[in-house]
């Protein structure tokens, strides 16, 4: 039961990553003009602008060129990055590592921290605690990420402390958390655009699940306040939260983006940002299906918990 | 700027009204319900704060321009061999040209591509959530399965994607944000509508053979406002982050032109030597969205408890 659903949805996602591989290839047919003429100038000789007709397979059909993309994407052979020459691979490999880092630095504290302070504004609902969260929360909620950025950078960077670095500087062989202080700005934003959203919806359903049958059963039959919470109450509130969760870090893939460029950051956005500039498009498909497949494996995740945490699914009930 | 819709709107609020209205009665229903959603929200006290927030950046946006006796564009009156002077209320740029007056021009751009951005993807998303709903088969099936694919690339890289083939236009802009709001709106239209067409006097409009789309516009979509609404403010607040993000990135308006997110991008680098051509728009982009928000929170919570009271 359970191992069927989990195989049903990793086929869904498998087919979204296919119509997405589908919908950022044919984006580049949209691409106004010669591709090998914008690479080479417009004083490119016929001779050069045919020869490199002949190396991009320029002249093949588009679903054959798709083909051999994709096919490309699973051998991790990227294309070349029409702006440096490079390949694509080597090119995104190493930033992607660094993003990886940043986020899941920002996910170690904001997942904890997020459900932490739902769970305690939930248990003091109504109180000064409960609504100072729920403020705070919805205010850095509508917050774009650069808005927080800067605030820190203003706060702790540069004019009111000058306490942390304002940029990432990484010499060339060394890896950006070689620096450890240069990080914490950088996950701090992240950290503060997450965290708000998985706080409010563990709370809401802290809420609810507060209010049902079975935990009041517990309190009435003399279960620790404690256990009440963490044995009954903590596990029916998970599935939902996961959903957010998963939601949240997703978006991360996408926000580090803004947070990578602020801060100078070495990683995937940075990347992506240069090559949007230079429209080096190999670069711009092969960050956004990466950044797509993050997305789809990280809900997929979350589903799976979603799954293993509905007990209606565990003892083989009907969905 | 890519998230999902908050808790709150999840609620489903059904703003059916149980009085009914034929298909002859609906039109004159409609502003009675409209103003208890409007007067719930307003009854709220952060959603007197968020109008007061909104209204304050929008009359700069949109006054502002009118009040402008400096250059904006260039560096006619400025200092560009000496830029971040101190000169004037709030000093020069990096161009030395003068921030107050950039300031008041630079919210209009933001404000109009946010709320072109909103109100198109709003339409887009409430027709195909709304025909997925009422037509149902494979069409729901093929609209529903086309969100999961645009709802699977984040918001900002999907506008990146747009813009590295389309370039940094501001109809690209206002297009792509649209089209990343649409499936979410879609999703959102869609449940409040099934709720809706299985009542009674939809029933009735059907029997009485009224044509399809006049149901759809006259009948379902007066009764799906109050869903509609939340998405909106959450959509506005959404839109205004990310045409100002992209705008930072310095991949939304381009310059010389005056536009806070890219006044941003611009003065950064001198934030601890001039910070008004920093801090002044990133003010105004967090009061901003700060008032949408709040505003878009007031309607859910309205929405919501309306839902409440019927049940």
């Amino acid at each position: 039961m359970i191992v069927q659903l989990i195989i049903r949805r990793l086929a869904i996602s498998l087919v979204i990553l296919l119509a997405i591989s589908v919908l950022v290839f044919g984006a580049t047919l949209l691409l106004p003009g010669d591709p090998a003429l914008a690479i080479l100038g417009q004083q490119a000789t016929p001779e050069r602008i045919q020869a490199l007709h002949e190396q991009m397979h320029l002249d093949d059909p588009a679903w054959s060129r798709y083909l051999s993309w994709l096919g490309g994407l699973f051998t991790g052979d990227l294309g070349t990055s029409v702006a440096s020459g490079q390949p694509v691979a080597e090119l995104v490999g190493e930033r992607a590592r660094a993003s990886v880092v940043l986020m899941i630095a920002a996910a170690l504290i904001s997942v904890p921290a997020g459900i932490a302070l739902g769970i305690w504004s939930a248990l003091r609902r109504g109180r000064t605690v409960d609504s100072a969260i729920t403020g705070i929360s919805l205010v850095l909620a509508a917050l774009p990420e650069f808005v927080i950025g800067i605030a820190l950078v203003a706060l702790f960077a540069t004019t009111v402390f000058s306490i942390l670095p304002a940029v990432t500087m990484a010499p060339p062989g060394t890896q950006p958390w070689d620096f450890p202080a240069q990080l914490i700005l950088p996950i701090a934003v992240l950290v503060l655009v997450v965290t708000p959203y998985i706080a409010r919806m563990m709370r809401a359903t802290m809420l609810e699940v507060l209010d049902s049958g079975y935990v009041e059963m517990a309190r009435l039959k003399g279960v620790p306040e404690r256990r009440v919470i963490l044995r009954h109450a903590l596990p029916h509130a998970i599935g939902p939260v996961a959903q957010v969760v998963a939601i949240q870090l997703a978006w991360m893939a996408g926000g580090v983006v803004v947070v990578e460029y602020l801060f100078r950051y070495p990683g995937l956005g940075q990347a992506l940002i240069d090559a949007v500039n230079y429209r080096d498009v190999q670069v711009v498909q092969a960050v956004t299906m990466i950044v797509a497949v993050i997305y789809i494996v990280v809900n997929l995740l979350a589903d799976i918990v979603g799954i293993l945490a509905n007990p209606k699914l565990r003892t083989g009930g009907d969905r | 700027m890519t998230h999902a819709t908050t808790p709150d709107s999840a609620v489903d609020p059904t703003t059916v009204d149980p009085s009914g209205a034929g298909p002859a009665r609906s039109a004159p229903d409609r502003p009675a319900r409209r103003s208890t959603l409007v007067t719930r929200t307003w009854a709220q006290r952060q959603a007197k704060v968020g109008v007061v927030l909104t209204a304050l950046i929008v009359l700069i946006a949109v006054i502002g321009p009118l009040l402008l006796p400096w250059a904006t564009g260039y560096t006619a009156t400025g200092f560009a061999d000496r830029p971040f002077q101190d000169t004037g209320l709030f000093g020069t740029d990096n161009l030395g040209r003068d921030v107050l007056s950039r300031f008041l021009a630079g919210g209009t751009s933001l404000l109009l591509y946010s709320v072109l951005a909103t109100a198109l993807g709003l339409f887009l998303g409430m027709l195909f959530g709304m025909v997925a709903a009422y037509i149902g088969g494979w069409l729901d099936a093929l609209i529903m399965r086309s969100n999961d694919v645009l709802l699977a690339i984040p918001q900002l890289v999907f506008a990146l994607l747009a813009i590295t083939v389309l370039g940094p236009q501001p109809w690209v802009l206002v297009a792509v944000i649209a089209i990343t709001h649409a499936p979410r709106i879609a999703r959102v239209t869609r449940a409040a509508t099934l709720d809706v067409i299985g009542e009674d006097y939809i029933r009735a409009a059907e029997m009485y053979a009224v044509p399809r789309r006049r149901i759809l516009f006259r009948e379902v979509l007066p009764n799906i406002t109050g869903p509609l609404a939340v998405e909106a403010g959450l959509r506005l607040t959404y839109s205004i982050g990310a045409i100002a993000s992209l705008s930072f990135l310095g991949l939304g308006m381009q310059p010389p032109a005056a536009d806070w997110g890219l006044m941003i991008n611009e003065n950064r680098i001198a934030l601890s030597l001039q910070p008004w051509g920093v801090m002044l728009p990133v003010l105004a982009i967090a009061v901003l969205t700060i008032g949408t928000n709040l505003i878009a929170d007031s309607i859910a919570r309205a929405s919501a408890s309306a839902n409440v009271g019927e049940k």
